[in-house]
């Protein structure tokens, strides 16, 4: 079933940062990108399972940690020339809230 | 706003190259047409000899395919000549009458194969080297013919006779000079080399000069015969006598023209709406005939035609590179010698190696290198860099050294390898997949071949080696990284000295700050360049510039060290290597609470608790804090540990007390932030027990005082560390290492240890201010005791301040 659940507020995520969501499906990577959209991932790296949660913000990009694959945040799809892809998760702000649909 | 549009004539490796640097810069400025004479896409040129040779085929070597083309929007017109530029109406007319109109124009017209103006010289079966359809009548004719001449034996001649001769034919190499390559060789390398081509089975004729091509039964040339009267049969006949710069059309239409088509160093020519780059551009008297200056020509070129307008190009020095396999030949820079020069030379006839190094001064000003080419891009770089090599002089012929690192020892002939060898240790990529990327995508860098491969993008102890394969692969078209002035990232055009030097002047204080200055290319940068200028704006600026945790790799935002499962290892400071029975406790303690996977000794002489939660981990930091333990920092660029020996302390050979030393030292440092991390040793004596040969600073006690050595390395690659000084006792101690700390802090690059710091800016640099200037010894001390004033234990933090804690919880939700 889909639903949608409030997590935090906008200010408990860092401009150009990353929280962890510990959800029913897996623990999810809820970006916050220079203009303050929100972005949300599961948070594995196609590549080896890094957590991409741990990784640098930039643009709308996030740098893994273990092995510096490029992620793209919109999608999951990681930059050529690696191939592959993050499950990613509806999230939106309303207000001062930010809410993460989990199916 | 309506686009621009530009034309380019000449659709060749420089101008398609330039078209590329344009569309990364400004995609959407210009509708773009391009003309080519020839009836193809842009191919590799280069690469036409490996296809002669039967290596590669013609389809392995087109660079931009048609698709390229639409997909960009690109015009294109193949197999059109322009013959005509207006320039009071600013259009191109082509052969066939089609007319395009610009606003800005692109010359890339490339040259012309020279011929020698003997008789016969237009006969069928003569021909040059320049293009597809060369290649094409060569291969052809080596279907039916015998007997292939080669007149001129320079790179591309030897080349063309190497590819005709693997195809069957019987060939001779004609040469007015005394010796092969004389422009890129000296004899005895020369010599060498026509060795290995004779045992391929080339002939060679030197000291000949051709006097007239003979006209055979069937029409076809038949001989060649010399000024002397001699004459050699000849089916084919290739002229590889040189080339000259394509200007016509540019003259033609009243450019101004010398020896190729005049531009100045943003590569405009004498109208600057026209721009010229490539082999037809006369740069400072010089028209450039590899594609490594002409690749600078297009990132100039591209700089300007879109308006970043930042971009200088200031000519090249450029280097050889013969593509025969098994062969290997470097040549670059003044390689003859001469007045105020001296030589170096290593020669081993029967062991087929020759090496000269040409210096004038402190400088390395040219080399010839036969049958071991593995420094070829190191002594190209010191060449290029004009880098003093005073220092390093008696061992400079011995190499870099920078293949046969771990892994790789033994390894020295990039050419010979074969290709399942593997190359990169770290990714386990092997010799052959690098060489099929590179022919593939077309890659002419080192960054190109790691972001396809991931070879050497991981301890980079293998980038020799992966450089050698690229030049082998691609001539003296690869671009070898320039230490100094290499871009930080894709994110800027701009050099780590640069951003240094902008952020110290203008007194930057914030990222957005130093990328707006410096005209960043990307919103935010990448995590390349945003952990680089936090670094720079904190050592700059300390107590006053913004550190920003989201611009620092997990292991210094988060404190501790990400491991592989992502998890984290905990290191609790050791100060000196020395522990208590309570802090043992406590770790032990903490190991049991939180369920440990693994304890483990370090090879920096402390604990390390591996396996650890992020959300525990302030947790584990207030047990370990409640025995006064601290950060051990084995996760930053910053001070790691200062390693000691007993020393005489208890030691029967001591002579200073290292323990308490080393204590000072690791106290001094604590919280330092610098380009790479920093380790030190103390011993007690020079039987050196602490290993201070192989660390950033080394200190050992002597009767007297104490010996400093610094830049040394035991990771990747070991570097011995070099004497600094003798001092007199721990005072001084602090002193001299504060001070050179300090200056490395100021001018080191990120992520150069002071091994790289040392090995660029030279000892003599480091000695002059930091041991010579006491007044500066000095001053940079004490820069360095306030940077690292009232600094606090990040894990204390974590533990006590709630905002910091914020970075290691996780969200839940219901
Ligand atoms: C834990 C330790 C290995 C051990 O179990 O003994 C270790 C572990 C790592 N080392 Fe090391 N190094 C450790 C001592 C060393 C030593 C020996 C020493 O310090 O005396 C060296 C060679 C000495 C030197 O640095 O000059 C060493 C040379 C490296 C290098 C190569 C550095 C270089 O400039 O060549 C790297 C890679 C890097 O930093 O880019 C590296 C990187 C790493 C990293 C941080 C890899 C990474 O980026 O994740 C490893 C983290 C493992 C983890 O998950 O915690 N480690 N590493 C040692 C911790 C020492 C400490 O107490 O702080
Ligand atoms: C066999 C061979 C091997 C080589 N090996 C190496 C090597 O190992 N390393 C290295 O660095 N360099 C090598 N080179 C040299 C390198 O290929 C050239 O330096 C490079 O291709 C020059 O690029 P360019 O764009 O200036 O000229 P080109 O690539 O020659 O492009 C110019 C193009 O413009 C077209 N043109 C000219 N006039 C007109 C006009 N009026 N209208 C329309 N089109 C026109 C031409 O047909 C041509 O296609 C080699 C060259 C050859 C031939
Ligand atoms: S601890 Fe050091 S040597 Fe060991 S695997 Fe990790 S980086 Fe390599
Ligand atoms: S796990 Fe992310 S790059 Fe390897």
């Amino acid at each position: 079933m889909v639903t949608w659940k409030q997590i935090c507020q906008l200010d408990d995520i860092p401009r150009l940062g990353t929280r962890v969501v510990r959800s029913v499906a897996g623990n999810v990577a809820v970006f916050r990108n220079g203009e303050d959209q929100v972005f949300a991932l599961h948070d594995k790296c196609p590549h080896r399972g890094g957590p991409l949660s741990q990784g640098i913000v930039a643009g709308s990009v996030v740098t893994c940690p273990l092995h510096s694959w490029k992620i793209g945040l919109e999608n999951g799809e990681a930059m050529a020339p690696d191939k592959g892809c993050a499950h990613r998760f509806s999230v939106k702000i309303e207000g001062s809230s930010v809410w993460l649909q989990i199916d | 706003m309506k686009k621009q549009k530009l034309v380019m004539v000449g659709n060749g490796m420089a101008g398609c190259r330039t078209l590329e640097e344009l569309l990364k810069l400004a995609p959407d400025m210009y509708d773009v047409t391009v003309f080519g004479a020839e009836p193809h896409p842009n191919y590799n040129r280069i690469l036409l000899s490996p296809v002669l040779a039967g290596e590669m085929t013609l389809q392995d070597i087109v660079l931009n395919d048609l698709d390229w083309y639409k997909h960009n929007d690109i015009t294109l017109h193949v197999g059109k000549k322009v013959t005509n530029i207006d320039r009071i109406k600013r259009r191109v007319i082509a052969e066939d009458g089609t007319v395009a109109d610009y606003d800005r124009l692109l010359l890339a017209t490339g040259s012309m194969p020279f011929i020698l103006p003997v008789q016969g010289k237009d006969l069928p079966g003569v021909i040059a080297y320049r293009d597809i359809a060369d290649t094409e009548a060569m291969i052809e004719a080596t279907r039916h013919l015998r007997h292939a001449v080669v007149i001129g034996a320079g790179l591309l001649g030897l080349e063309a006779a190497n590819g005709l001769k693997l195809r069957g034919m019987d060939v001779t190499v004609v040469h007015v000079a005394d010796w092969i390559m004389e422009r890129q060789l000296d004899k005895p390398a020369a010599d060498l080399l026509m060795k290995s081509l004779e045992a391929k089975g080339l002939k060679f004729a030197l000291g000949k000069q051709t006097s007239e091509l003979i006209k055979g039964e069937s029409g076809r040339v038949a001989a060649v015969r010399f000024k002397d009267g001699d004459a050699i049969p000849a089916e084919l006949v290739v002229m590889a006598v040189g080339i000259r710069p394509n200007f016509e059309l540019a003259e033609k239409s009243g450019i101004y023209s010398n020896r190729g088509i005049v531009v100045n160093d943003t590569m405009q020519t004498y109208d600057p709406r026209i721009y010229a780059v490539g082999e037809c551009a006369a740069h400072r008297g010089v028209a450039y005939g590899l594609v490594a200056p002409l690749f600078e020509q297009a990132k100039v070129c591209a700089n300007h035609l879109s308006q970043f307008g930042i971009g200088r190009y200031q000519g090249s020095v450029t280097s050889t590179k013969l593509k025969v396999t098994g062969i290997d030949v470097f040549s670059a820079g003044n390689f003859m010698g001469g007045e105020d020069c001296d030589e170096i030379v290593l020669n081993d006839p029967a062991g087929g190696v020759y090496k000269k190094l040409v210096l004038k001064g402190n400088q390395l000003v040219g080399a010839v290198l036969y049958g071991d080419t593995a420094d070829g891009a190191w002594y190209f770089q010191l060449l290029r860099d004009k880098q003093s090599v005073r220092e390093i002089r008696d061992h400079l012929m011995f190499g870099q050294n920078h293949v046969g690192d771990v892994g790789h020892a033994g390894q020295s002939k990039a050419a010979s390898m074969p290709d399942e060898a593997e190359v990169c240790g770290c990714n386990g990529v092997c010799k052959g997949s690098i060489v099929k990327a590179i022919k593939e995508h077309g890659l002419f860098t080192v960054d190109d071949v790691r972001k396809h491969t991931k070879a050497s993008s991981s301890c980079g102890s293998c980038t020799g080696l992966v450089e050698q394969i690229l030049a082998s692969t691609v001539g003296g078209a690869y671009q070898p990284a320039e230490s100094k002035d290499k871009p930080v990232c894709g994110c800027t055009e701009r050099s780590h000295g640069e951003a240094r030097k902008a952020i110290r002047e203008h007194k930057l204080l914030t990222i957005p700050a130093v990328m707006h200055f410096l005209e960043w290319k990307t919103p935010n940068g990448c995590a390349s360049c945003r952990p680089a200028l936090n670094y720079y704006l904190i050592s700059t600026w300390p107590h006053e510039a913004l550190d920003d945790p989201q611009s620092r790799f997990i292991n210094e935002r988060a404190h501790a060290n990400i491991q592989k499962d992502g998890t984290f290892s905990v290191v609790p400071r050791m100060w000196g290597g020395l522990t208590t029975p309570t802090e043992l406790r406590t770790i032990a303690d903490v190991a049991e609470k939180y369920q440990v996977p693994t304890v483990k000794m370090t090879g920096g002489a402390r604990i390390d608790l591996l396996g650890i939660k992020k959300e525990d981990l302030p947790f584990v930091w207030a047990d370990l804090g409640s025995a006064g333990m601290v950060s051990g920092h084995a996760y930053g660029k910053s001070i790691r540990t200062v390693k000691t020996c007993v020393g005489a302390e208890h030691c029967r050979f001591g002579t200073q007390r290292s323990m308490a030393m080393g204590v000072k030292l690791e106290r001094m440092l604590f919280g330092m932030w610098s380009p790479h991390k920093v380790k030190l040793a103390v011993s007690g004596c020079p039987r050196n027990c602490a290993e201070a040969g192989i660390k950033d600073i080394g200190v050992i006690g002597i009767d007297s005082g104490y010996e400093i050595y610094v830049a040394g390395n035991g990771g990747i690659k070991t570097e011995v560390a070099q004497f600094l000084c003798k001092v007199k006792d721990d005072d001084e101690v602090q002193e001299y290492a504060g001070a050179f700390l300090q200056i490395y802090r100021e001018e080191g690059f990120y992520l150069e240890r002071t091994c790289h710091y040392v090995a660029r800016v030279g000892l003599d640099h480091v000695k002059k201010h930091v041991v010579e200037d006491t007044e500066n010894r000095k001053r940079l001390h004490e820069r360095l005791l306030f940077a690292l004033q009232g600094y606090e234990d990040p894990w204390r933090a974590a533990v006590e301040k709630a905002a910091v804690r914020r970075e290691y919880q996780i969200l839940e939700v219901a």
